[in-house]
C-alpha cells in the first residue's frame, strides 16, 4: 500500500515535467502542417483500404478517396493546376472508366471473398524494410537540402497555372506534342483491342472501298445505236 | 512550410503500400491496376514536393506528363483487361499463369 | 669405299620399295627377281667391304651420310663406322639373305603373298645392315626397332592364322620390354657421356667409369654397370634370353624361310653385335659381364633341355636356336668375343642350314610338322638329308666341322675366366653339350630315319625338293663345313678384330688360350680325345638307342618321369606366367581404367555429369517461372530491395 501510494506519486512526477517542459517552449504546429498530417493520414489510410477491400467496388471508392486528399496536400503546396487536374482527369475520367469496366465484368464476388494468403506477410514484411530504408535516406542530415533556400512563398496574383503554361507552350512544347499523340495511340489500341464486330449490322470497308478496280465495276458492252423511232 | 523529408517520407510509404498491393492481391486484376494507379500518385508527390521545395516548375511539368501518361495506360490496361475477360472468364490473377516454365 | 657403303644399304632398300609397292605391276617373276639383284648388290659390295677392311687391313671408315637433326648440342645423324666387326656382319648377314632369297623362291611359290615377303625380307636385310653398319646409338636403335618391325610383319605373314597373330603381337610385345631397357640405356649413355657417336663415347668411357648414381634412395650404382646391364637388357630381349625368350618358340607360327633368316643367324645376333660393339663399355663393368655370363649360360641349358620334348620340327630347332644363343653370351660375359662372334658366324650357317633343310623335308611332307608323322626320309630326299647331317654335325660340335672350333672355343674360354660363378658356367655349358647332341640327333633319327610313320598318300608323294630349294642348301653346308678350319686361329688369337673390340688385359681370355693353342689340325686331332666330343657320342647313342633301336622307350621314359616331363612340355610355365601377370595384368589395368576412369570418371562424372548437373539446375531454376504476375513483381521488388541495400551499404 506504501509502494502503490509511491508510484502514483511518481507517475504525477513525470506527468507534471512534461507539462512544464511543453509550456516553457510551446511547439509550433502552423496550421498548414496540421492539414497536412490530417491528409496525410487520410491518404496512407485510403491507400491500405484499396489494396485489403474484397469488393472491387469499394477499392475503386477508396481510391477516389485517395486521389481527393492527394489533391488536397498538393493545394498546401501551392500546386493548384496540378491538383484539379488531378481530380478532374483521374477522378473523373480515369477512376469512372474504373468503375465502368468492374461493373461491367461479371465478376463472381463469391470467389472473392476466399482467405487471404499465407504469403501476406512476407510481402509485408519487405515492403517495410523499403519504407525503412526509404525514411533512412529521406531524413538523412547529408541529403542536402537544408542548404536549399526556402521555399518561396508567392503573392496574391500569382497564377501557377499562368506560369506552368508559360513553360509549358515554350520549353517543353515538343514534350507536350508527343503527349498528345501518345493519347491518341492509346485511344486507337483500346478500341482496336475491344472492338467486336457483330453479325448483321451494316458497315463499311473504305480498305476495300478504296481498293476497288476499274475492271470489277465496268463492263464495256458493244451494241449497235438504236435508231430513233 | 512542410518540411520536404515529411513528404519524401509519404511518398514512400505511399509506394510500398502500392507495390504491398501488387504482391498480395491474388485474386483481382483490377485490384493491380489501382495499385499501379497508386504507385504513379506516389511518385507524382515526389515531383512535386521537390518542385515546391527548389521552385523549379520543371516538377511540376513533368507531372504534367505522368498524368497523360497514367491515364493513357490505364485506358488501354483496363482494354485489355476485358478482353483477358472476355477470353478466359475470370479475373483471377491466379488462374492467369500460361507463362508458366 | 664411301659409296660402296651407302650401296650395300640403298641396293636392298630399293629392292623391297619396289617389290612392296609395285608387286602387282612387276608380277611374281619381276619380284623376286628385283628383290635378289639388290641383295647380290649388297652381297658383292660386303665382299668389297670385307675384303678392304679385314683382308686389306685398310683403317675404319667413320663417318657421317647424313645429318637428320641437331636438338641443341646433338646431333642425331646417319653414319657408317666399317671395321673389322662390321665387315664380318655384314657379309654373313647379306649371304644368308641372299641365299635364303633364293630358297623363298621355291619355298613360297604358291603363296598368294609371294612379293610382298620378297620385299619384307629385303627390307629387313636392309634394317640389319643399317644396324650393324651404324655409327652411333641413335641408327643403332632405328635398326633394332627396324628389325623387330619386319619381325612381326614377317611371322604375322599369314595374317588370317589366329597363331600367328598372337605370335607376332608376342614377338612384338616382349622385344618392347627389351628395347625399354634399352632406350633407359641410350639415354643414360646421353645423359652421362653427352654423345651418341661411339667413337666419342668409348673415348669418354674410362673418364665416366668412377661416377656413380643413386637408382634407389641409399644404394649407389655405378654408371657404367648401370648403362651397360640396361643396354643388355635389350639384347635379353632381341636375342630371347632368359627371361624374355618367351616369343622365339612362338614365331615359328612364320614361314620357315625367315624363321632361317630371322630368328637364326640375323635378327637375333643383333643382341650379340652389339654387346661386341660395345665391349669399351662392358669391358669397364665385371658386374654386366657377370650377368650377361650368368643368363647365357641358364638360357644355353635350361631352353636346350625344353628341345627335348619338343614334336615340332621347327620348335626343336628354334629352342636350340636359343641354347646356342646362349653359349654366345656366355662368350661374351667372358671377355671372349671374338669367341662369340665367330660362333655367331658358324651359327648363323649351320642354323640358317637346318632351318632350310626342315623347310625342305615340309615342303616335302605337304607341311606337314609334326616329327612322330615323319621317318625314314633319308631315302626319298638325300639331298636334304646329307646337308642335315653336315649341319648337325656342326651343331653338336663334332671335330673338323666349323661349329666345334667355335663351340669348343667358348668352353675353353669359361673354364679359364675368372669372373664370380664362372665355374657353375663352364659344368653348365660343358653339359649343354650333351643336350645339345641329345636334342640334335633326336630330331635327325626321327626325321630321316627309323621307321616311316607318315600316311600312304603322302609317302607317294615325297620327292626332293626342286633346285631352288636345294641349291642353297649346299651351298650352305660348305661353310658350315669348313670355315671353322680357316677362320679359327686368325679369328680368335690371330688379332682378326684389331680395335673393334676392345678388351681388358685382365680379362683377356682368348690371349691366355692362345698360348696353349696347338694349331688348327693338333686341335682338331685332339679334340677327339676331349670331353664336349665323348658327351656328343654319348648324346648321339643315347638317340640312337631310343629312336631307332627301341623306339617304344621314350613313350617308357616319359611315363616314369612324368613331373620332369611336364614341367618341361610346360616350358617350366612362362607362357603361362606371363600371359597371366602381364598380358592380363595390362588387360586388367587397361580394363580398370576404362571402367574407372573413361566410363566412370570422363563419361559418367564429367560429361554425363555436366548435362545431369545442367538438367537438375534447370529443372530447379525452371520453377521460378509461374507464370504468375505477381510472383513476378515479387522478384523485381526484391530486387530492388538488394540494390538499395547496397547502395546504402556502400554509402554510408
Amino acid at each position: 500500500m506504501i509502494d502503490g501510494k509511491n508510484r502514483s506519486r511518481r507517475i504525477v512526477k513525470k506527468t507534471r515535467r512534461i507539462v512544464d517542459r511543453i509550456r516553457s517552449e510551446p511547439p509550433t504546429v502552423t496550421l498548414v502542417q496540421l492539414l497536412f498530417y490530417f491528409f496525410a493520414i487520410v491518404l496512407v489510410g485510403a491507400g491500405m483500404r484499396v489494396i485489403t477491400v474484397r469488393n472491387p467496388v469499394h477499392a475503386a471508392l477508396f481510391l477516389v478517396l485517395a486521389f481527393f486528399s492527394m489533391a488536397s496536400i498538393w493545394l498546401l503546396l501551392e500546386e493548384e493546376f496540378l491538383a484539379i487536374v488531378l481530380v478532374l482527369v483521374y477522378v473523373g475520367a480515369v477512376m469512372v472508366l474504373f468503375l465502368f469496366v468492374i461493373m461491367m465484368l461479371d465478376v463472381n464476388l463469391a470467389q472473392l471473398r476466399a482467405g487471404f494468403i499465407r504469403h501476406l506477410w512476407v510481402g509485408v514484411g519487405v515492403a517495410f524494410l523499403i519504407v525503412v530504408q526509404l525514411y533512412g535516406v529521406f531524413t538523412a542530415k547529408n541529403l542536402g537540402l537544408a542548404s536549399a533556400p526556402p521555399p518561396v512563398a508567392h503573392g496574391a496574383n500569382y497564377s501557377n497555372t499562368e506560369e506552368l503554361g508559360r513553360l509549358l507552350y515554350t520549353n517543353y512544347v515538343y514534350p507536350f506534342e508527343i503527349a498528345a499523340v501518345v493519347l491518341l495511340v492509346a485511344i486507337v489500341a483500346a478500341i482496336a483491342l475491344t472492338m467486336r464486330r457483330r453479325a448483321g449490322t451494316k458497315h463499311q470497308r473504305p480498305s476495300h472501298q478504296v481498293a476497288v478496280r476499274r475492271e470489277d465495276r465496268i463492263r464495256i458492252v458493244k451494241m449497235p445505236a438504236e435508231k430513233k423511232q | 512550410m512542410i518540411d520536404i523529408s515529411h513528404l519524401l517520407v509519404l511518398g514512400a510509404v505511399m509506394f510500398c503500400i502500392s507495390m504491398a498491393g501488387i504482391f498480395i492481391n491474388r485474386k483481382n486484376v483490377i485490384i493491380l491496376l489501382m495499385s499501379i494507379e497508386l504507385m504513379l500518385l506516389s511518385v507524382n508527390l515526389n515531383f512535386v514536393a521537390f518542385s515546391y521545395h527548389l521552385g523549379d516548375l520543371a516538377g511540376q511539368v513533368f507531372v504534367f506528363f505522368i498524368l497523360t501518361v497514367a491515364a493513357a495506360e490505364a485506358a488501354i490496361g483496363l482494354a485489355i483487361l476485358v478482353v483477358v475477360f472476355r477470353t478466359r472468364q475470370t479475373i483471377n490473377v491466379a488462374e492467369l499463369d500460361t507463362m508458366k516454365g | 669405299m664411301y659409296s660402296i657403303y651407302l650401296w650395300t644399304v640403298l641396293a636392298p632398300l630399293i629392292g623391297a620399295v619396289v617389290a612392296g609397292f609395285f608387286g602387282r605391276v612387276i608380277g611374281r617373276a619381276g619380284a623376286h627377281w628385283v628383290t635378289i639383284i639388290g641383295v647380290a648388290i649388297a652381297t658383292i659390295l660386303s665382299f668389297l667391304a670385307y675384303k678392304h677392311v679385314v683382308v686389306d687391313g685398310a683403317p675404319a671408315f667413320n663417318g657421317t651420310v647424313y645429318v637428320w637433326g641437331i636438338v641443341g648440342d646433338l646431333r642425331l645423324e646417319i653414319g657408317f663406322l666399317i671395321d673389322e666387326l662390321s665387315a664380318t656382319m655384314m657379309l654373313v648377314v647379306t649371304f644368308v639373305s641372299l641365299m635364303i632369297h633364293v630358297y623363298t623362291i621355291g619355298y613360297m611359290s604358291d603363296d598368294p603373298g609371294y612379293q610382298r615377303f620378297f620385299s619384307y625380307i629385303s627390307l629387313f636385310t636392309f634394317a640389319m645392315l643399317m644396324l650393324v653398319m651404324s655409327n652411333n646409338f641413335f641408327q643403332l636403335f632405328f635398326g633394332w626397332e627396324a628389325v623387330g618391325v619386319v619381325s612381326y610383319l614377317l611371322i604375322g605373314f599369314w595374317y588370317q592364322r589366329e597363331s600367328a597373330i598372337f605370335a607376332n603381337l608376342k614377338a612384338f610385345v616382349v622385344n618392347r620390354v627389351g628395347d625399354f631397357g634399352f632406350i633407359l640405356g641410350i639415354a643414360a649413355v646421353l645423359m652421362y657421356f653427352d654423345s651418341l657417336d661411339y667413337a666419342t663415347v668409348f673415348e669418354r668411357a674410362p673418364g665416366v667409369l668412377g661416377t656413380t648414381i643413386e637408382v634407389l634412395p641409399g644404394s649407389e650404382w655405378s654408371v657404367m654397370t648401370l648403362v651397360c646391364i640396361l643396354l643388355f637388357i635389350g639384347a635379353m630381349g632381341k636375342s630371347a634370353q632368359f627371361p624374355l625368350h618367351v616369343w622365339l618358340p612362338d614365331s615359328m607360327e612364320g614361314p620357315t624361310p625367315i624363321s632361317a633368316l630371322i630368328h637364326a643367324a640375323t635378327m637375333v645376333t643383333a643382341g650379340i653385335f652389339m654387346v661386341a660393339r660395345m665391349s669399351p663399355l662392358f669391358e669397364l663393368s665385371d658386374t654386366a659381364l657377370t650377368t650377361v655370363m650368368w643368363i647365357g649360360a641358364i638360357t644355353c641349358m635350361f631352353m636346350g633341355l625344353l628341345g627335348l620334348v619338343q614334336n615340332d620340327i621347327k620348335r626343336v630347332i628354334a629352342y636350340s636356336t636359343l641354347s646356342q644363343l646362349g653359349y654366345m653370351f656366355v662368350a661374351l660375359g667372358v671377355s671372349a668375343y671374338a669367341a662369340g662372334i665367330f660362333h655367331l658366324t658358324t651359327h648363323a650357317f649351320f642354323k640358317a642350314l637346318l632351318f632350310l633343310a626342315a623347310g625342305s623335308v615340309i615342303i616335302g611332307m605337304h607341311h606337314e610338322q609334326d616329327m612322330r608323322k615323319m621317318g625314314g626320309l633319308w631315302k626319298y630326299m638325300p639331298i636334304t638329308w646329307f646337308t642335315s647331317l653336315i649341319g648337325t654335325l656342326a651343331l653338336v660340335g663334332f671335330p673338323g666341322f666349323s661349329g666345334f672350333f667355335s663351340k669348343d672355343a667358348i668352353i675353353d674360354a669359361a673354364h679359364h675366366s675368372s669372373l664370380p660363378g664362372a665355374g657353375i658356367v663352364y659344368w653348365m655349358v660343358l653339359g649343354s653339350v650333351l643336350i645339345t647332341s641329345l636334342y640334335s640327333f633326336r630330331l635327325f633319327f626321327l626325321v630321316f630315319h627309323g621307321k616311316a610313320r607318315m600316311d600312304e598318300h603322302t609317302r607317294e608323294h615325297l620327292h626332293e625338293s626342286p633346285a631352288v630349294v636345294t641349291v642353297p642348301l649346299m651351298v650352305l653346308a660348305i661353310p658350315s663345313a669348313i670355315i671353322g678350319w680357316f677362320f679359327v686361329v686368325p679369328v680368335l688369337f690371330g688379332g682378326y678384330f684389331g680395335s673393334s673390340i676392345f678388351v681388358e688385359p685382365g680379362h683377356d681370355v682368348l690371349a691366355t688360350m692362345a698360348e696353349t693353342f696347338p694349331g688348327t689340325s693338333k686341335f682338331f686331332l685332339e679334340g677327339f680325345f676331349h670331353w664336349p666330343f665323348y658327351l656328343a657320342v654319348i648324346g648321339f647313342l643315347i638317340s640312337w638307342y631310343m629312336y631307332i633301336k627301341r623306339p617304344d622307350l621314350p613313350d617308357k621314359v616319359t611315363a616314369h618321369t612324368r613331373v620332369v616331363y611336364d614341367i618341361l612340355v610346360r616350358k617350366y610355365g612362362f607362357d603361362e606366367l606371363y600371359q597371366f601377370l602381364f598380358a592380363g595384368g595390362a588387360r586388367g589395368i587397361g580394363e580398370l581404367l576404362w571402367r574407372l576412369g573413361d566410363q566412370g570418371l570422363i563419361d559418367g562424372v564429367i560429361v554425363n555429369g555436366t548435362a545431369r548437373a545442367v538438367g537438375r539446375f534447370a529443372g530447379f531454376a525452371r520453377k521460378i517461372q509461374s507464370g504468375f504476375l505477381y510472383d513476378y513483381a515479387f522478384a523485381m521488388i526484391i530486387g530492388l530491395l538488394v540494390l538499395m541495400s547496397l547502395g546504402l551499404y556502400v554509402y554510408s
